[in-house]
Formats: C-alpha cells, sequence, structure tokens
C-alpha cells in the first residue's frame, strides 16, 4: 500500500473521531507531563543532593566568645587549639581535606545566602563562630569516629554532622517524590487506557474497510499501518504538549526565580534538564502508543 | 484449482460437525453451484476455502497449495487469487464506483497508473461505464452487486468466489448478473457460487453440490437445484 495512502486513511480515522482523538491527545499530554513532572522532581532531588552533599560534610564548630560554657569552659578558642585541631585533624587517615573557616568567611557566606534578608542587619561576623569543614573520606562510617574524637576536645564547641540535617530534608523530599511518581505512572497507565480504547473504537468504526482489505487481501501492515499512525499522532502531539507545559512551567516559575533569586540559580536544573525530559516523553509518547495499538490491534485484526 | 480431501470442520461450540468428511475436487475454470439449505455448511466451505478457518481434520488445496500450512503472513496472497462476492455487497458508502474498485487494487500495493489503467476495464467489463462517480446508495441492487464483483474481479483472481450474489436481487437483475458471472467464467476464471436461487441453478445448468447439514449429498455436472421441491 503506498505511503500516502495509509497517511490519508489515518486522517479520514482521525477526523472520523475528533472528539474520542482530542481526548486521548488530552490525556496523553496531560498524564506525560504529570510523568515528566516526576522526571524532573528525581531529577532535581538527585542533583540537590549531589549539590549538597558535594558541599556539605562535617562541621567542627570551634569555641567563640559567645559560646555555650559547659562544652567551652575555658572561653573562646586560642590559637595553639586551634592549630592541634588542624594537626590531628590533617593526622587522621578518615580526613580527605579540611577547610578553615574564620568568622569572617563565615559571614560572607552568610551574606551571601541570606541576600536583602532583615536578619542581615542583626548579624556581624563576631556572632558566627568560626569552624573547620571536613571532607571525609567515607562519610556513611567515619563520621562516628570523627565526631567521638573531637567531641568535647580544649576548644571544640560542638561537632555537627550536617548530612544528618539533610538526611531529614531529603526524607521529606522522598516522600514528594514517591508521590510524584505515583500520580506519574498511574496518570500513564490512564493513559495506556485511553489509547486502547481510542484504537478499538477507531478499528470498529472501520470495520468494513479493513474486512474489505482483508477480503481483498492486504498485506496486515496495510490493514494496521493507519491505526498505528493515528496512536502514534497522539502520543506525538500529547508529547509536544506536555514538554511545552513543563518549558511554560520552567520559564515562567524556576526560570524567573533563578534570575531574581541567584542562590536558585546553583540550586534548581537548566533548561538542558527540560530538553532532556521532553526527549523522554517523546519517546514514552511515541513508545506506549505504538506498543499499545499494535497489541490493541492483534484481536480486532485477525486473519 | 480447489480440493478438499476429507475435510471436517467442527466449530468449538457446537457438537455436530459443520462439514463431515468432504472430498471433492474444483478444477480449473469450472463453474460450480453449491446449494444446501441453511446450515448445511456451504458458508464454512467458502470460509474455509478463503482460510478465515482451519479444517479440524482433513486438507484443503488451493491451487495446488494446502492452505491450513499456511503461515498467517502469507494469508493474504491467497485472498489476492481468490475475488469474493457477497449478498450484501460490502462496498464502502462513502467512496464512488471507481474509488470502490480502486481501493480493492491500492491496499494491495498496485501501483496508481495500473489502478487508472485496470479500474476502467473491469467497470466497463461488468457494465458500468458512465457511472464511475456515483456512489453507491445512487445505483440499484443489481449495479451495487455489480461494483462489488468488478472490485472482486479487478485483481484477475484465479477463483471468484460468490455467497448468494442474488440474494437480495430481484430474478431478473439475478439473471443479468448471472450472465456476468457466466461471462466472468469464460475468461478462465473459476467460479464457485453458493445459492439458493432454484430458477438460476437450473437455468444455468451448471455443476452442482449439494451439502446437507454437513454431508455431501449430491454432485452433479449439469445438474439442478433439486428434485423434491
Amino acid at each position: 500500500m503506498r505511503p500516502s495512502l495509509i497517511v490519508s486513511e489515518a486522517r479520514t480515522g482521525l477526523r472520523r473521531n475528533m472528539t474520542m482523538t482530542t481526548a486521548a491527545v488530552l490525556v496523553t499530554a496531560i498524564a506525560l507531563a504529570m510523568f515528566g513532572a516526576a522526571l524532573l522532581v528525581s531529577r532535581q532531588m538527585n542533583y540537590l543532593k549531589g549539590y549538597w552533599y558535594g558541599k556539605i560534610e562535617v562541621s567542627i564548630y570551634l569555641c567563640g566568645d559567645n559560646s555555650d560554657t559547659t562544652s567551652c569552659p575555658d572561653g573562646a578558642v586560642t590559637d595553639a587549639q586551634r592549630q592541634q585541631i588542624q594537626a590531628d585533624l590533617e593526622a587522621l587517615p578518615q580526613v580527605e581535606k579540611v577547610y578553615y573557616e574564620s568568622k569572617q568567611q563565615a559571614y560572607e557566606k552568610f551574606k551571601e545566602q541570606a541576600q536583602d534578608s532583615a536578619m542581615l542587619s542583626y548579624i556581624t561576623p563576631d556572632a558566627l563562630p568560626e569552624s573547620f569543614r571536613v571532607k571525609l573520606v567515607n562519610p556513611e562510617q567515619d563520621y562516628t569516629i570523627v565526631a567521638s574524637k573531637f567531641d568535647g576536645a580544649q576548644g571544640v564547641e560542638r561537632v555537627v554532622d550536617q548530612r544528618a540535617i539533610l538526611d531529614r530534608l531529603f526524607a521529606a523530599l522522598n516522600v514528594f517524590r514517591a508521590i510524584a511518581w505515583l500520580i506519574g505512572i498511574v496518570a500513564l497507565v490512564a493513559m495506556v487506557l485511553l489509547i486502547a480504547v481510542v484504537i478499538r473504537v477507531a478499528a470498529f468504526s472501520r470495520r468494513r474497510e479493513t474486512g474489505i482489505m482483508r477480503l481483498v487481501g492486504a498485506s496486515n501492515f496495510s490493514i494496521q499501518a493507519p491505526f498505528l499512525l493515528e496512536g502514534v499522532f497522539v502520543g506525538v502531539v500529547g508529547a509536544l504538549l506536555a514538554s511545552s507545559f513543563l518549558w511554560a512551567l520552567y520559564l515562567l516559575f524556576f526560570n524567573a526565580l533563578k534570575v531574581k533569586i541567584p542562590l536558585f540559580a546553583a540550586l534548581f536544573l537548566s533548561g538542558g534538564a527540560i530538553w532532556w525530559a521532553s526527549g523522554v516523553l517523546l519517546l514514552i509518547g511515541v513508545g506506549v502508543t505504538v506498543v499499545v495499538s499494535f497489541l490493541g490491534l492483534q484481536r480486532y485484526l485477525k486473519v | 484449482m480447489i480440493r478438499f480431501d476429507s475435510v471436517t470442520k467442527i466449530y468449538p461450540s457446537q457438537a455436530r460437525p459443520a462439514l463431515d468428511d468432504i472430498s471433492l475436487e474444483i478444477e480449473k475454470g469450472e463453474f460450480v453451484f453449491l446449494v444446501g439449505a441453511s446450515g448445511s455448511g456451504k458458508s464454512t466451505f467458502l470460509r474455509l476455502v478463503l482460510r478465515e478457518e482451519k479444517t479440524t481434520s482433513g486438507t484443503v488445496f488451493v491451487a495446488g497449495k494446502d492452505v491450513g500450512t499456511l503461515s498467517n503472513w502469507k494469508v493474504p496472497q491467497l485472498r489476492r487469487q481468490i475475488g469474493t462476492v457477497f449478498q450484501d455487497f460490502r462496498l464502502l458508502p462513502n467512496k464512488t464506483v471507481f474509488e470502490n474498485v480502486a481501493f480493492g487494487l491500492e491496499v494491495t500495493g498496485r501501483p496508481q497508473h495500473a489502478v487508472m489503467k485496470v479500474v476502467p476495464e473491469v467497470l466497463e467489463l461488468v457494465g458500468l461505464s458512465g457511472k464511475e462517480d456515483r456512489y453507491p446508495h445512487e445505483l440499484s441492487g443489481g449495479e451495487q452487486q455489480r461494483v462489488a464483483i468488478a472490485r472482486a474481479f479487478a485483481n484477475r483472481p484465479m477463483i471468484l468466489i460468490a455467497d448468494e450474489p442474488t440474494g437480495n436481487l430481484d430474478p431478473h437483475t439475478s439473471v443479468g448478473l448471472m450472465k456476468l458471472l457466466d461471462r466472468i467464467n469464460r475468461t478462465g476464471t473459476t467460479v464457485v457460487m453458493a445459492t439458493h436461487d432454484a430458477a438460476i441453478v437450473d437455468q444455468m445448468r451448471k455443476r452442482v453440490i449439494e451439502l446437507d447439514r454437513g454431508l455431501l449429498i449430491r454432485d452433479q455436472s449439469r445438474g439442478v437445484y433439486g428434485f423434491a421441491r
């Protein structure tokens, strides 16, 4: 059968079931948008995790003038104590790297993160503690060793595993991600079922044509191709709509935030991720519709 | 051209065989009437030839090939060698006469220039020249059946199967249609026609195969519809 004939058959089929086709396109678009959102949420979380976990390890806060007296009975840390702590840290095999952060540096960092915040006017460099930022070779296991060694040491106010805070944050985010996936997958199932129905209806409404085609000996491919094409059309248009929706969301919301608040620029995914998600959605849209159309037709177009 | 070798067909839901140990042979170029009451197995016979069904036991040969062992994707090849006409015409209502005939050629992959050449030829053969642009509902029953015959014959099949082609037509129109089928038969095409129309069978004096409840009860060359009727 000539390709132009297949295309024109598919077009007739789509036109004849306009309402159904529109419904299928919309449901596909919504389902893929939700699925795409789940994809992006996952990716965003992995990105955040990499970002935070890469930066934050163990902080050893040193005693300052305002420190708690139980852990710092002798007042602020002395130069000798500071040097001792640094030397001890560097000697530990579990420690990969040690950064020293002075009060001034801590203040600069705070200023950067709390831009425009009213709090900024109350905070002075002296209010912030100086610290050693420690990167561990193997953060999961080595933390307790390092913590027990330095907790209570002279001049150390406290040892904080920043990861523990992040873990709590990510536990909450994990729930969010699980919900996003659940919604995405349920929507995808709805899409599969609706496309199956649309293809069935198309096959039913054209049973005269397909009957005659079988009768005169049209190949199975010729009979199925128009239906496959209809399915692919629904999948592609749905995927394009879903991608546009994700782009709109990204540009209007996230990108706007990124422009306004520089800190977010580093935290949020870039447009590349949206391209990636759009590609995945297109693949899923086409793949799912082809498979569903093909399987859905087997029963209908038996020789 | 068509050979049945001890063919039995039992449908899953039925105890009595639709065809019971049928053996017969139809030669190339023959014109055969298949007669019998409803449920006698005529339709099953035709469906087996078209490979719409498979035998329960026994073998059906069409053009020397065992159609039972034909793989599914080769079935269309078989059907291109067999033209089929039904009582209900089976035309596409939204296509013209020309398009209906062309559709059968196009979907089997015939190139456009061949379609443009063949369709007017067969329409002339069936006597519908000048009515190419009519729609099926604008034609009489006899004319609609001619369109169906044109479509069935456009591929120049070796076999033409007609399942009660005159069932919806008045006697006068039926006679004209039989003349057309006879003409097609004279081109060398084997014609197998299932019918209830006694007058036509008696008039044509062709080979008659009679089935009764799945059994072959009569195979007579130059036969009539039946004696006790």
